[in-house]
């Protein structure tokens, strides 16, 4: 669904990732690690399109990347869910809109689909607080409304930068806990973190796989982590 | 041109949801509103302007209607042979369509407001008059008076043209002058609305972002940026009409006394000639958005 084939990505002057290369697998759990700076965030964006490669090929969805036009990404964007770190949102509308914006978005906000925002805002356990603006939202209700809204769409891929980067081990806990009930849905699943006690307790919950990113390569992991 | 219009009429129904996505800006829209309605009232003028300026320059080319008079003043014994002389002459001459010596009665009617009804014209050394019209191509004014020089030497050719086409110039003039300025204003409503555009597109950032993450396209996106500004411009376009329409009726009528200046205004179907701008500044608004915005998204990833 989401293949590199020997992609190289620099910025400016300096090559930020280089000679990369990676299947994913559908159904798949996979966390990506490294240390601040080592490309992580970037690796994510050329798997939802956000960057081109400079050099080699990344392919969505059996669709080189390269060859997409702006509205192929926007459509691809409807079949992998992102959750940022510093997740944004439309502040001056409540959270059920903006969980439920991309149904708005691909013109499918039809009832039956308000009634799975329902269920799917229970879920994160955000009924609650459903008609909160994003910024009355806490560190972890706000990583939850963004999960929320990368899964409403139904998406083959979530893809998932530091979701638990801002809020504290109990709520990164229930956070993982939701990403491995979506992984046990038969979504395929990838989380960047540099928190290994995160993957360490991911890892008694589901079989997931540990990619690291050091020396501008992406290296799979030892099974001692 | 389907496509078009299927567009023009989703933008104007609209898409409620699409519409809450950008957040309202007051302070930009209202001086969007403001913009438009000052660029369509001075639109207004300028079409008056126009207008008025069409009409004038029609009047005086009609009243020109290519005719020339000649005078000829004789001794009284010479007069009739110099008007037939100076007929013949007409007659031979390339571009003149018809010549005509003017009657006594006529020559008396002409005479009346200053001398009163019952002068003898008969018995005074007044000059006789001939009447020119030109024809299609014209005749050559100067070979004429060279001609009628030699063979009839008291006939003097006085030609309209010579002082109604410079006014019929400078109506002309008038006229281009005032398209010209409907262009400007409707081409600065267009630089104003893209920096209106642009401004709002920089300051709502953080939702095209977040919307195109979430999979929007970009027309989505577009669309609810030019229907707002789309809209904009036309209801402030409609009230600035409105505005000059109402100026215009209160200018003073046309006079006879007053010539060019008191003309001012729209006559007839002309006063449907506004209506046309409220329209047009929707449709400037509308490209001027969806370029700014296409430009912009285009520059996303």
């Amino acid at each position: 669904m989401i293949e590199l084939d020997n992609v190289a990505y620099s910025y400016g002057g300096g090559e930020l990732l280089s000679g990369i290369s990676f299947a994913m697998q559908p159904g798949s759990f996979h966390f990506l690690t490294g240390p601040s700076g080592s490309g992580k965030t970037t690796f994510l964006k050329l798997c939802y399109g956000a960057l081109v490669p400079t050099s080699g090929h990344v392919r969505l969805f059996d669709r080189d990347v390269r060859t997409m036009s702006r509205d192929d990404v926007a459509m691809t964007r409807r079949r992998i869910g992102v959750v940022h770190q510093d997740v944004q949102f439309l502040d001056h509308l409540p959270v059920a809109d903006n969980v439920a914006l991309p149904l708005t978005v691909s013109g499918r906000a039809h009832l039956d689909e308000l009634a799975n925002l329902r269920e799917l805002l229970g879920w994160v356990g955000l009924k609650a607080r459903a008609d909160a603006l994003p910024p009355e939202l806490s560190g972890g209700e706000r990583q939850r409304a963004a999960l929320a809204r990368a899964v409403i769409m139904s998406p083959d891929v979530i893809l998932a930068d530091e979701p638990t980067g801002n809020v504290d081990w109990e709520m990164s806990q229930r956070l993982l806990k939701l990403l491995v009930e979506l992984n046990r849905m038969g979504k395929t699943v990838m989380i960047a973190s540099h928190d290994l006690g995160l993957i360490r307790a991911a890892k008694t919950q589901v079989q997931a796989r540990v990619l690291r990113i050091a020396n501008r390569q992406l290296h799979l992991a030892g099974a001692d982590l | 041109m389907r496509r078009a219009l299927s567009e023009i009429s989703a933008l104007l129904v609209g898409d409620p949801q699409a519409d809450r996505l950008v957040p309202p800006t007051g302070f930009t829209a209202r001086l969007t509103l403001l913009t438009s309605a000052i660029m369509a009232f001075l639109a207004v003028f300028a079409l008056a302007l126009s207008l008025a300026a069409g009409r004038l320059a029609e009047r005086w080319g009609e009243e020109l209607s290519r005719s020339a008079t000649l005078r000829i003043s004789a001794p009284v014994e010479q007069m009739a042979e110099q008007t037939a002389a100076a007929l013949r002459v007409l007659e031979t001459t390339a571009g003149v369509a018809s010549a005509r010596a003017l009657s006594e009665d006529e020559q008396r009617a002409l005479l009346e407001p200053w001398f009163g009804p019952d002068i003898p014209v008969e018995t005074l050394p007044i000059p006789q008059l001939i009447e020119v019209i030109e024809g299609d191509p014209g005749y050559d004014a100067d070979g004429l008076r060279l001609r009628l020089q030699a063979e009839v030497p008291g006939a003097v050719l006085d030609d309209h043209t010579r002082w109604r086409r410079p006014l019929i110039e400078a109506a002309s003039r008038l006229l281009a002058f005032g398209w010209l300025s409907i262009g400007l204003i409707f081409t600065a409503m267009a630089a104003m609305i893209t920096l209106a555009a642009n401004a709002a597109l920089a300051a709502n950032a953080q939702v095209i972002a977040v919307l195109r993450l979430v999979g929007a396209r970009d027309s989505y996106i577009a669309a609810a940026f030019e229907r707002r500004f789309t809209l904009r411009a036309l209801s402030g376009a409609a009230i600035g009409m409105v505005a000059g329409l109402v100026a215009v009726w209160f200018l003073p009528e046309a006079q006879e006394a007053g010539g060019f200046l008191t003309g001012l205004g729209f006559a007839g179907a002309g006063w449907l000639w506004p209506l046309i701008i409220p329209p047009l500044a929707a449709g400037v608004g509308f490209a001027a958005t969806r370029n700014a915005a296409r430009k912009t998204l285009r520059g996303l990833s």
